[in-house]
């Protein structure tokens, strides 16, 4: 028996209200454990793809299928926990609650879906699994730990996103353009951690950027443009 | 653990505590008026209530029956007429007459009022739902120049047994028309009571009548100092009049008809009251006032309620990317709804709460002001279920004012999806 693949989009087809047809998606997807990167210009409907695949929107027509399941068919709170239980997500920036601590922001998925929770070692070890994701990630040290998020830097931050993105080893993470605030070395630092980690939970990544130079660092390279077939985009 | 959405909802609002405060110092601040409002009037109601008890009639000279109850019970206010001594011995003679209180009223010392009576009020006088007047220290007067002063006047004025005082002819505070030249000696001190018994000096009826010989015009005579103490004593000093009577019934059972009988009689004309039926008539009157300044605090509550709702709606902008980052690590709406709807009845009801502490601290601070300028102590003041409903009530409608802001975060965050926009 084969796995589905943890994204099957078929025919989508998506516009805001009643702009122009942003996206046309005959078909694209990703398989368990793959890595992909996906390129496109700002605007041209990335962000907006990610939201599909999350289940927060729905599109017009077409069919997205997440992890086997038909988004599409399911109902918004079944989305919803979907989402909670099996994808993690990471932004551009901006990605931390200000007022939770480090530990608190990594272990937040685990609030909202018990399945997460017991992914992650369950109630007791939740802390413990949370301290040694963020040590993985090069956050370590009790006074680091104790630092209101807001005084991290921006890679600091972007890296306890990836930890809360990996806690309980969700089967597909999302990534929004999580490397943009970076210079050259830290981002390069931080895809290869987010791979490293992806990596060992056997998460699929769908890596979001415009910037092209990044696609060696994943399996495959697909530029948005390439299965678009709406030109509603700049 | 602190897991819960509940924990969220707190912390969320910590980290706006500054305007957070503000708001439950809104609502306290109208929590406190309108239990404030709510307390003292009953309060007030069960200090009158309390301060006379045992009693089945007051009669006087025709007047209204709240002044007759006010001025003799209450000492508020004088009375206008008096009725005659020998009028209060056929109401005292009655058959269905068990005792009566006779009190003569009308002059005071350094503004504490004295009230002439005899021995009998010390017997039948009952306050606070039968209790007897018990002397804290001395005795009863014997003599007509001795006095009994309640709790306040021997605390205020620094008096003990023995201390002598110089009445006042009159109820102003002291003045050009002290009878200076009959002081009284204090016999004894009675025990706080918190009606205004504690406010008045007790002297025989003689005693009054003694101090105003040489007084009969209302002004002294230029022979007053001519008369000695011994020759005072020699007079007859049965008063002519008093001011009003505390009648006890040997039958409750006659009460309508005793008070008719006397309403009614021949000769000099009275007025029958029962204090009951008085205060009755006395907080009907007070009733609308009450009922305007309930409706007022109930407003302000209703204010304080709407300054609940304008923190939450101006929070929810900056508040916009917290929701998505909440919806993408897997909040579902109703997390949203509920964190929304959550700090609304947190905010409600730690202002409720602190409504009622403020309320409190209010009256530790304000009830004694009170009951030394009146007279009553404000009774039933602690925490009662009026405290309980209100902080259910306002915390009830805190949770349902939090729907509106709650709808609109809802909608907001279905819209902006997983994009964080700025």
């Amino acid at each position: 028996m084969t796995t589905p693949p943890v994204i099957d989009l078929i025919d989508l087809r998506f516009a805001w209200q009643d702009g122009p047809t942003l996206l046309d998606i005959p078909e694209f997807r990703v398989d368990t454990g793959e890595r992909v990167f996906l390129r496109g210009p700002s605007g041209s409907g990335k962000s907006t793809l990610l939201g599909l695949i999350a289940g927060v929107l729905e599109p017009q027509s077409g069919k997205v299928e997440v992890l086997g399941h038909d988004m599409t068919a399911l109902s918004g709170p079944k989305r919803d926990a979907l989402r909670a239980d099996r994808l993690g997500v990471i932004f551009q920036m901006f990605n931390l609650v200000p007022y939770l601590s480090l530990v608190q922001n990594v272990t937040l998925p685990c609030r909202f879906s018990s399945s997460r929770r017991e992914a992650a070692g369950g109630d007791s070890k939740l802390n413990d699994e949370a301290v040694r994701l963020l040590s993985r990630l090069g956050l370590s040290g009790d006074r680091l730990l104790a630092r209101p998020v807001t005084e991290l830097s921006v890679g600091q931050q972007q890296r306890v996103a990836v930890a809360r993105a990996l806690i309980g080893g969700p089967d597909l993470i999302i990534a929004d353009e999580p490397t943009s605030a970076l210079d050259a070395d830290a981002r390069d630092r931080f895809i290869e951690l987010l791979n490293e980690e992806a990596g060992r939970s056997g998460s699929a990544l769908l890596f979001v950027s415009h910037d092209a130079s990044l696609a060696g660092h994943f399996d495959r390279s697909v530029d948005l443009s390439e299965i678009n077939r709406a030109k509603g985009g700049v | 653990m602190g897991f819960s959405i509940l924990g969220l909802a707190w912390r969320s609002l910590m980290n706006r505590r500054g305007s957070a405060l503000l708001t439950i110092l809104a609502v306290a601040l109208s929590v406190a008026l309108f239990l404030g409002v709510d307390k003292v009037r009953n309060g007030a109601r069960a200090g009158f209530d309390n301060t006379i008890s045992g009693t089945d009639l007051i009669v006087g000279a025709p007047t209204g029956q709240i002044n007759l109850l006010l001025y003799s019970v209450f000492r508020l206010g004088s009375a206008t007429a008096e009725i005659r001594w020998d009028t209060y011995e056929d109401i005292a003679g009655r058959d269905d007459v068990a005792w009566t209180i006779p009190l003569s009223l009308g002059d005071n010392h350094r503004g504490f009022r004295v009230v002439g009576t005899n021995e009998s009020y010390f017997e039948h006088y009952k306050h606070g739902g039968g209790t007897a007047l018990r002397l804290a220290d001395g005795a009863q007067f014997s003599d007509i120049y001795e006095a009994v002063i309640g709790a306040d006047v021997a605390e205020e004025l620094d008096y003990s047994i023995g201390s002598e005082l110089v009445l006042t002819h009159g109820l102003g505070a002291g003045g050009l028309t002290d009878h200076e030249d009959k002081p009284f000696v204090v016999t004894g001190v009675l025990a706080k009571t918190g009606t205004p018994v504690d406010r008045s000096i007790h002297i025989p009826l003689e005693g009054v009548t003694a101090i105003h010989v040489g007084w009969e015009s209302g002004t002294r005579s230029p022979f007053a100092d001519t008369i000695s103490e011994e020759m005072i004593r020699g007079f007859d000093l049965t008063p002519k009049s008093i001011t009003a009577v505390f009648v006890g019934l040997e039958q409750r059972g006659t009460l309508l008809r005793t008070q008719r009988a006397l309403n009614t009689q021949g000769g000099e004309p009275l007025l029958a009251i029962i204090p009951g039926v008085a205060l009755g008539e006395l907080w009907q009157v007070t009733g609308i006032v009450e009922r305007a300044l309930i409706a007022v605090s109930v407003f302000v509550i209703a204010v304080g309620l709407v300054s609940v709702l304008t923190s939450i709606l101006t929070s929810l902008n900056e508040r916009r990317r917290e929701m998505a980052i909440l919806r993408a690590t897997g909040a579902r709406p109703g997390h949203i709804f509920f964190l929304m709807v959550a700090e609304a009845a947190m905010l409600g009801f730690c202002g409720a709460i602190a409504g009622v502490l403020l309320v409190q601290l209010g009256l530790l601070i304000a009830g004694p002001i009170l009951s030394s300028a009146y007279g009553i102590s404000i009774g039933g003041l602690g925490i009662s279920a009026v405290d309980g409903w209100t902080v259910l009530a306002v915390s009830g409608a805190a949770t349902l004012i939090g729907t509106i802001p709650a709808v609109m975060a809802l909608r907001r965050s279905l819209a902006d999806g997983l994009t964080v926009k700025l």
